[in-house]
């Protein structure tokens, strides 16, 4: 059992893969952090000594913003676009796609599920 | 892709000149300008520039936090004033 920046706590994995389940490290993020604790890529979490712990740990705590503080500084970012007044706050405001994709069809992430238009006929089957 | 840094920010000449003369005026008027493309600097900051919008000039008073943003980002170029029948895009317009 390994408490790594707050809540992780993924046992019978490879710590490589059980790092990704900390929000705001990947792949690649992962596979760093193993290599500056010097530790090899097949370890699992259950094998990690005590000390081995908290050579990762430190390492995040130092160099990596994960987790609720990452979390915060993104909400922070659009906050401030949108209350800026600027074209990409205006489009987070509305739940629309920021970086210019088209809204004719698609962008379904961002608008979440269609919305019945009243009127409109259902195309039927032949 | 962002802009190469070696090239410093994009702003017509014109608008140095212009706010550099609404500086000095001392009055605060909003400054006509149809340059979108312009990168907000920090010299800006505190002057009132209407920005055109294609069809009329959008007054945008300049923060801090503006800077490094475009003029064009604050003036909409288009108007959406909701779909027919649709009861809650004609309240939620702005």
């Amino acid at each position: 059992m390994a408490r790594i920046a707050g809540v992780n706590i993924p046992t019978a994995k490879r710590v490589v893969i059980a790092l990704q389940y900390i929000h705001g490290i990947g792949p690649a993020l992962a596979g760093q952090i193993m290599e500056k604790a010097g530790l090899p890529l097949a370890k699992r979490v259950s094998q990690l000594t005590e000390d081995e712990v908290v050579r990762i740990r430190e390492i995040i705590d130092r160099e990596h913003k994960v987790e609720g503080d990452l979390r915060r500084e993104v909400a922070m970012n659009i906050k401030r676009l949108m209350d800026l007044g600027c074209y990409r706050g205006l489009r987070h405001r509305k739940g629309l796609p920021v970086r210019g994709q088209r809204t004719h069809t698609n962008a379904r992430t961002r608008k979440g599920r269609g919305r019945a238009i009243a009127g409109k006929k259902i195309a039927t089957k032949k | 892709m962002a802009r190469s840094v070696w090239k410093g920010p994009f702003v017509d000449g014109y608008l140095l000149k212009k706010a550099e003369r609404a500086r000095g005026s001392g009055r605060n008027e909003v400054i006509k300008m149809w340059s979108r493309r312009s990168t907000i600097l920090p010299q800006f900051v505190g002057l009132t520039f209407g920005v055109h919008n294609g069809h009329k000039f959008i007054p945008v008073l300049v923060t801090e936090n503006m800077v490094g943003h475009k003029f064009g980002e604050f003036a909409p170029t288009r108007a959406f004033h909701g779909h027919s029948g649709d009861k809650k895009a004609v309240k939620a317009k702005e």
